[in-house]
Order: C-alpha cells, then sequence, then structure tokens
C-alpha cells in the first residue's frame, strides 16, 4: 500500500480533507477542475470591479474545531462582520427584526414574543442534539458491529437526555413539517413566513413538507462559535475561507492543482487505482476520495456498470435537484428598502411575508415552473467589505427560490423571464432598485450545475432531510465515507453531515481514511 | 399440419389482467390427454398437475421419455453490444465462459449476496455475440431492467413469444431423431443448436429438470401443437407419455435440483433478512467466480466466504419408507438442526429422500441426524424419529446423462 491520496475536486470539503490527510503524513493530490479553489465557496468577479460570494454567501455553519485547528485566522481569515442580524421584509415597511435573543418590531402579539422564546429555546437545544453528530462517522445500517451499536445507542441517551418533555417533543416535531409548528408558537404572518424561510432555504421543500423541521434544525446545528446559526460575512467573501483552506492545505505539504478535471475513477480489477484526467494524464493511488457529488462521483466518474446494481440504483435515485437560484447585482449605489435605515442594510434580509407566501413559491416548482413570486435571503455584503465594489458602489447577493432544475422549456428561454420576476419582486421592497443596477447575474441551478460541476445543481449535493442524513446519506452502505468500492471515499457535502460551508465531511472522511 | 389458430396472451392490449390465466399453446392437445381434467395455474398459464397417473408419468420419465409443457417458465431475451458484461454483472458466474450455442445455469444476488432466483442462460446460436436467453421461474423484469443502468443493452420478457416442451428419458433423443432432427444425438449436455421445422425454427437444448437424459425444444407458438403431434407420432413405439408438474418434482428431487419458492425464498420476497440464502447456503458454491471484478453480491459474498455462511443446503437419506413432509431435523440428541424443504419416496433410489436446509455447522456429509415424521396409517396420525444421513451424490445420476451420442434406447 502506498502513501498517496488523490482527492478530486478543491471544494471546501476537499481542502479540509486534503489539510488533514496531508497532515497525518499522506502524499495528497488535489484536483480542481476549475482555475480557482473552493467549489461554491468562492468570492470571483461577475461584472468589471464587482466581486462577490458566487455561492454561498454567508458563514453559519464553518466549525470552529476545523478553523483553529487548521489555523485559518493565521491563513488570513478574518470576518467583516459578525452576528448579523436580520430583517424580514414588509412591503409596508413594517419589518420584523432579529438578533440572537430574540425578535423585535409592530404587529407582534405577546403569545409571538412568548412564543419566540420557547422556539429559540428548544429548536437551538434539538439543533444541538443533531450538531453533536455532525463530527461523527455514522454508523453502519443493520449490523451488530459493537462500534456501531454504540454510536446508536449514544444518539439515542443524547435524545433522551433532552428530557422527558423535551425528548417528546423533538421526537414528535422531527420528521414534521415547519408549518404546524410555527402555527403552533405563532399569530404574526411575518414572523411565520420568515421562519418558514429558514427551514426550507436551499432545499426543495415548502413549509408544509416534512422534514422541513429538521432543515431547520440542520441550519441551526453549527459549530461556528457564534452560537446556534449565528451569521457571518468573512472579509474577501467565502472565497476567503476557502483560501484559507487551500494554504493550510499546502502548507501542510498537499499538492493542488487547479484546471485538471478528472474524467474517470480507475479501477484495477476491483480496487480503485487512480483516476484519469481529462488532458488523457493517469494518476496512480490506492485511495481516491471524491469531493465531487456521489451521481457524478458514481455514476459519471465510476460509471454505474462499476457498481453493484443495488448501488447504483439509489444513488440514481438519490434526489439531487436543485431549487435555488443565485442572483448578484452590481449596485451604483445603495438602493432604498421601504421603512429601512441605511445603516440597516448591511443584516441579512428576507423577503418571505407570510407562510402562505412561501408555500404558493414552492407551488410553482412541483411543476417545472419557477415561482411567480419567488422568496428571498438578501446580503448587501459590500456594506461591510468595500473591496468587493468600486468606492461608493455596492453588491448585492441573494439566494431565490424557488428555481427548478429542470424548469419547463429550460432554462434557455426562462432565465431572463425568471429575472425580470425576481427584479419586479424586488422593487416592490426596494423601489428605486432597477435604477441603481449596472449589471446583473442570475445563477439557475443549471448554471450552479455547470459553474460548481454540481449534478442536479443543488447546494447540499443532495437534497437534507432524514431519509438522506446520518447513516443514510447519500445512501445505505455509502454513509462511513468509504464506499462499496474498494479504496473510494466520499468527502462532499453528498456525506454526512451535508452541505453548508462546514468542512466537517471532509475532515470526516479524512479520519476515515486516516483510522485504517 | 400447419400453423394452429393458437390466440396466446397480446400483452400489446394490455388487457391481460381480464384473462387471469392463458391456456398454453399445447393447451389443445394438453386437453386430449389430460384424463384427470384437472388444472392448476403456473404464472400466466393453465397448467396440468398430473395427466392421468403422477407415478406412472414420473415412471415414463425414468424408462421412457415423458413431455412437459414448460410454455409458463418466464423467459426474457437479452441483446445488444453490452449484453454479455450486463449478464456478468448481473449473476455470480462468468457468462463469458459460456459460448453461443451453449446453456448455463446461474443464480443472480443482490448486493447483501442473497439469491433472487436461478434460472438458465442460453447463449443462443447464431447470433453475434450478445443474444442470451435467460429462463427462470420467477418474474424477474423489473431486477433486470433495474440491472440496466449504464448498459447498452436491450431487454424484452418474452415468456410469451416461445412455446417450450421438455422431452426427458432414456428414449427421448431416439425420439427426436425418428422425429428428422439429423444430428441431434451430437448435442453435448448443455448443447444448444436449431433445426428446421416445418419452415419455422426448432430450438433444442439438451437440457433439463429430471437429471436424466432428456432435451428441452423451443419453437413459436403458432406451431407449438404441430410440434407436440410432431413428438407423439415419433415416440408412439418408445414410450412417449404427456408429463404434469407433480410427476416432475418428484424427477427433479432425486435429480437434486432446488426449486425457488420452495427450496429457497427469493430474496425479494423475503420480508426477514434471516429466510433468505446465498449462494453458499444453497450448495451452488461452483457458480460463483470471484475471478470477475465486478457483480452483485460480489462484496458480500466474499465477506460471507471469510465470515462462514449460516446455513447448508443438504441431500438426506432417510430410513424407513415414510415421506418426511415438511419435518424437523434434529442431532441424535435431538437439538434443532435444521428442517426439510423437498421430500419423496424415490422409486428409483428406493428410499425416503430429502432436500433440506440445516443451521451451520451441520450438513457436512455423512453427518447422521434424525427426523422427525408425522405420518397417517388408516386414519390414525402416528410419529417417527427416523434416523438419516448426509448424502453427497443426488440420488439420481444415470451414466446416460452425460454419454454423447446416447445409446439407442
Amino acid at each position: 500500500m502506498t502513501n498517496a491520496v488523490i482527492i478530486i475536486g478543491g471544494g471546501h470539503n476537499g481542502l479540509v480533507c486534503a489539510s488533514y490527510l496531508a497532515k497525518a503524513g499522506r502524499k495528497v493530490t488535489l484536483l480542481e477542475a476549475n482555475t480557482q479553489l473552493g467549489g461554491a465557496c468562492i468570492t470571483r468577479e461577475f461584472a468589471p470591479g464587482f466581486t462577490v460570494s458566487a455561492g454561498a454567501h454567508l458563514n453559519y455553519l464553518l466549525d470552529d474545531e476545523i478553523r483553529k485547528e487548521l489555523g485559518l485566522d493565521g491563513h488570513g481569515l478574518s470576518m467583516a462582520a459578525e452576528k448579523i442580524g436580520t430583517i424580514a421584509l414588509n412591503p409596508a415597511g413594517e419589518h420584523l427584526y432579529f438578533d440572537g435573543d430574540g425578535v423585535g418590531g409592530e404587529g407582534l402579539n405577546a403569545r409571538d414574543l412568548k412564543g419566540m422564546k420557547e422556539y429559540q429555546r428548544f429548536m437551538s437545544k434539538f439543533a444541538a442534539v443533531i450538531g453533536k453528530l455532525h463530527n461523527r462517522t455514522p454508523p453502519r445500517v443493520g449490523t451488530s458491529d459493537r462500534g456501531d451499536l454504540f454510536a446508536l445507542a449514544k444518539l439515542a441517551l443524547e435524545i433522551r437526555l433532552l428530557g422527558r418533555d423535551d425528548m417528546r417533543e423533538f421526537l414528535r416535531i422531527a420528521a414534521i413539517n415547519i408549518y404546524d409548528v410555527l402555527q403552533e408558537n405563532f399569530d404574526n404572518e411575518l414572523l411565520k413566513g420568515a421562519l418558514a424561510l429558514e427551514a426550507v432555504l436551499g432545499t426543495k421543500l415548502a413549509p408544509r413538507s416534512n422534514n422541513s423541521v429538521f432543515a431547520a434544525l440542520h441550519r441551526m446545528s453549527g459549530n461556528n462559535g457564534g452560537g446556534a446559526g449565528a451569521l457571518s460575512i468573512p472579509k474577501g467573501g467565502m472565497g476567503a475561507i476557502s483560501d484559507a483552506l487551500a494554504a493550510a492545505a499546502r502548507k501542510a505539504g498537499a499538492d493542488i492543482r487547479t484546471q485538471s478535471p478528472v474524467k474517470r475513477i480507475l479501477m484495477d480489477f476491483d480496487k480503485v487505482s487512480g483516476v484519469e484526467l481529462e488532458s488523457g494524464e493517469q494518476l496512480l493511488a490506492d485511495v481516491v476520495v471524491s469531493n465531487a457529488d456521489p451521481k457524478t462521483t458514481f455514476l459519471d466518474l465510476l460509471g454505474a456498470r462499476n457498481i453493484e446494481a443495488g448501488l447504483a440504483h439509489r444513488i440514481k435515485h438519490l434526489r439531487s435537484k436543485g431549487n435555488t437560484a443565485k442572483l448578484h447585482l452590481a449596485l451604483s449605489g445603495l438602493p432604498n428598502f421601504e421603512g429601512l435605515e441605511t445603516a440597516q442594510l448591511g443584516q441579512r434580509l428576507l423577503i418571505a411575508p407570510s407562510q402562505e407566501y412561501v408555500d404558493h413559491a414552492f407551488n410553482h416548482c412541483k411543476y417545472g415552473e419557477f415561482s411567480a413570486r419567488p422568496v428571498f435571503e438578501i446580503t448587501i455584503p459590500s456594506i461591510h467589505d468595500s473591496s468587493l465594489a468600486p468606492a461608493g458602489q455596492h453588491v448585492l447577493s441573494a439566494v431565490v427560490q424557488y428555481a427548478p432544475r429542470d424548469l419547463n422549456n429550460g432554462w434557455g428561454n426562462g432565465k431572463a423571464a425568471f429575472t425580470e420576476v425576481v427584479m419586479d419582486t424586488l422593487s416592490h421592497y426596494a423601489p428605486d432598485i432597477r435604477q441603481k443596477v449596472v449589471a446583473t447575474e442570475l445563477l439557475t441551478p443549471e448554471d450552479i450545475e455547470k459553474e460548481f460541476h454540481i449534478n442536479g445543481g443543488h447546494w447540499h449535493h443532495a437534497e437534507l432531510a432524514m431519509d438522506q442524513f446520518f447513516m443514510l446519506r447519500p445512501v445505505p452502505y455509502t454513509g462511513q465515507y468509504h464506499t462499496p468500492v474498494n479504496g473510494l471515499y466520499l468527502c462532499g457535502a453528498g456525506s454526512h453531515p451535508g452541505g453548508g460551508v462546514m468542512g466537517s465531511a471532509g475532515r470526516n472522511a479524512a479520519r476515515a481514511i486516516i483510522g485504517k | 399440419m400447419s400453423a394452429s389458430n393458437y390466440q396466446g396472451p397480446d400483452l400489446k392490449a394490455r388487457d391481460h389482467f381480464k384473462h387471469h390465466v392463458y391456456p398454453s399453446p399445447f393447451h389443445a392437445r394438453q386437453k386430449e390427454a389430460n384424463k384427470l381434467k384437472v388444472w392448476s395455474r403456473w404464472a400466466d398459464y393453465l397448467s396440468v398437475p398430473a395427466y392421468f397417473d403422477a407415478s406412472l408419468e414420473y415412471f415414463a420419465g425414468r424408462n421412457s421419455c415423458a413431455v412437459f409443457d414448460l410454455t409458463p417458465m418466464i423467459k426474457h431475451r437479452v441483446t445488444g453490444p453490452d449484453a454479455l458484461p450486463y449478464l456478468n454483472r448481473l449473476v455470480t458466474r462468468d457468462v463469458a465462459k459460456l459460448k453461443p450455442g451453449r446453456v448455463g445455469y446461474a443464480v443472480w444476488c443482490n448486493e447483501g449476496g442473497q439469491v433472487i432466483d436461478d434460472g438458465t442462460i442460453f447463449h443462443l446460436p447464431g447470433g453475434q455475440g450478445g443474444n442470451y436467453r435467460v429462463c427462470s421461474q420467477e418474474r424477474q423484469l423489473d431486477w433486470f431492467l433495474t440491472c440496466a443502468d449504464g448498459f447498452d443493452v436491450s431487454i424484452v420478457d418474452e415468456t410469451h413469444e416461445v412455446a417450450g416442451l421438455a422431452l426427458q428419458g432414456p428414449t427421448s433423443c431416439a425420439v427426436l431423431k425418428q422425429m428428422g432432427l439429423a444430428g441431434v444425438e451430437e448435442i453435448t449436455p448443455f448443447g444448444l443448436r436449431n433445426f428446421d421445422f416445418q419452415g419455422t425454427t426448432l430450438g433444442v437444448s439438451r437440457t433439463g429438470y429430471t437429471g436424466d437424459l432428456g432435451y428441452e425444444l423451443w419453437i413459436a407458438p403458432s406451431h407449438a401443437e404441430a410440434l407436440w403431434d410432431a413428438l407423439f407420432e415419433a415416440g408412439k413405439h418408445r414410450g412417449i407419455t404427456a408429463l404434469g408438474s407433480e410427476a416432475l418434482d418428484m424427477l427433479r428431487v432425486e435429480a437434486g435440483f432446488i426449486l425457488a419458492g420452495v427450496d429457497f425464498l427469493p430474496a425479494q420476497e423475503a420480508v426477514r433478512p434471516t429466510h433468505t440464502r446465498s449462494p453458499f447456503e444453497l450448495g451452488l458454491e461452483w457458480l460463483v467466480d470471484f475471478n470477475k471484478p465486478i457483480f452483485n453480491g460480489r462484496r458480500a459474498l466474499l465477506a460471507e466466504k471469510e465470515k462462514g455462511s449460516r446455513y447448508r443446503l443438504v441431500k438426506l437419506d432417510i430410513s424407513g419408507n415414510k415421506v418426511a413432509h415438511d419435518s424437523y431435523v434434529y442431532t441424535k440428541d435431538k437439538k434443532y438442526a435444521g428442517t426439510i424443504t423437498s421430500s419423496m419416496w424415490s422409486p428409483s433410489a428406493k428410499a425416503s429422500i430429502a432436500l433440506a436446509t440445516l443451521d451451520m455447522p451441520h450438513g457436512a456429509p455423512g453427518e447422521e441426524l434424525l427426523v422427525e415424521i408425522y405420518y397417517k396409517r388408516e386414519l390414525k396420525w402416528s410419529r417417527v424419529m427416523a434416523p438419516c444421513k448426509v448424502v453427497e451424490n443426488v440420488f439420481w445420476d444415470p451414466p446416460r446423462k452425460k454419454q454423447t451420442p446416447p445409446a439407442d434406447f
């Protein structure tokens, strides 16, 4: 057995994995198809002089332990803004304001205020249960192995330790929908709309979909040092995280090659033996780690015929179609949002005026249409970081839903129409925004798929739901980072604990490889 | 003789569910021969349990020759450039070794290494590479299509397009010669050759389910009755007899052949994971070729090989003359050892015989065990703990089975 490890893909998880493996003495070669490292965690120019976090645009999950262990701050990572608040927008200007402690604003009644306290209490408590799983290798399905049984027992114990009432509540709501939970706790429509949006961001879920509570908990489950779900924006955009990770990996001794797309994974009888690049060059290694999504890894790079039919079937049916678009606007100046001071524009702005609104937005995507009135998560990072735009000018970055990967009649025709819908919706909240726009970029899931090489263009690589989580992620028997193919490992968002810029999948994978 | 008016299932009309069960292409002839007028159902077709006397039909199979309608057997045609790699990923044995004009017995597993079904793969003669027929007991289209992802292959259920007859027994070769199939005696066991029969192709394979000299005949349903008539005409002085499924079951148990749904539970029908069986547990390790880098179940079977199996399928020679239907098998100190799945009084071996599944480590050849048999004599139930022995060889294995050319009986 040689010491060589090849990592396919230089997304943040691939870079984390490279660092830990190199630190453990492995000879790591990381191959990235794009010119820039970071996958969907990058900062890049989208209009002359304007740069933006092109994929993920907020940091809320990056694991604090990874940040410390890899010395990311020493490699140039710093935050331009931390503990950013959230404002749920109301077209009439009666907004709601969230900070770490609670919510304020007009139109909230006593039940809303009391409910918010209780909601935050139990949701962060439950999110912590899920958060504890992030840095663990899930047990295997259906084994009697002691380690696996112990891991399951530990999870059961942690749920039990919530206490009798909270355990019952956790078990009751974990798999149900956020709509019902919010109805149980609140009256204010805007408040419920905003909290519903938190649950469904980045997913193919509506507030009434089961698993939406789980998705909300996952979002709040990060160990990023700022408290559950706390938001920050790195200086230089999200790409700064990837830059720091790349610097750490290089320092640890990893050989990182960009513009090196992998064509296929090579097999020697029943073991992987390396990879072949698009250039025809072959690189050999006993261990190949894929940061690519599961479908790309198994069906494209390896080929369905080289794995057993059961696995191929499950991978084929993995739910991995993205429904989220990304909007980038270059602005000549700050837009005026109804009822907001300029100073407040640095916060995260949500457009989700009610649960019904979010639910209606979702309805379209079920039938291959984009939302007639989409939901938004908006940031204007240039307020915190002037390096992103020319002096006095700004960039706006927004996650926009729902935009199904497989749009009826294709995105070739649909993109301009959806951009118009998006701008029209925005102008209900910021009437002068069209006048400020210098340049527009809208990334549809199809664009995301192409730019970041994610089959389906889903930012989690695979839908985040209980049946695709923990030991079932991405599919059963691949949940321990090693796959049923000897020598092939997964380290991407398609593996536990999923997407969001967390890094845990990369570290867990490295541990699984080193532990072998 | 000309093509018949047989109307088989027309699946294109998609109204097959209204018919429930179809007459076989041989039905008109079976009806004349079926003196007992009892019918059973096998898959989509009417089938005959016994035509006049199961014992006598059995003896025809051993002493002259007998004709069994196997049209209801599920048949799939696998073609295309990737037919061979497809089948090699599907089944546990190496299909590359199966040359055109040859037939091979095979099992296919899920990824847990548990047997989904067994069957025979016909590498059809004349086809350019990739032209295979897979015959099996259970319907497989869903699984076969599931396995087709990533392969350039076409899979068609041709159960209704191919009529099949088994002609089994010592005089079978002579009957086919008499029928005019020149050179049929040159077909070696598991060989397959096409003949011209009244203007259509008649496929003849030297295969069967009786452990004796015998052939299986494959023809378009339109020519099924003509084939039946020609066979019975050619065999009238060689004791040709129609054979029902009861007699066939006797023949196959003597030959040690297992039956899906009887001796093992197809993995996709099992609810409880311990109720499935691996090829090793069915005594079919000779069908598992780990020299192939990939096939369904390989990983699990490698692990099983290392760790050991849970069960062993064995043949039992039981003392006395009582038939051990569904009996428990015990060790000599009366501890549970397993159960019997098929059993009979073997007229040829003159013994009570059985196929049984035993918990490991039981079942080594020569091991002596007890079988708990309940039997009724003049309406009175009795029980006997009959000593039995695990035997290695099948109960019926005449030299003529393998002899080429077969002797003229």
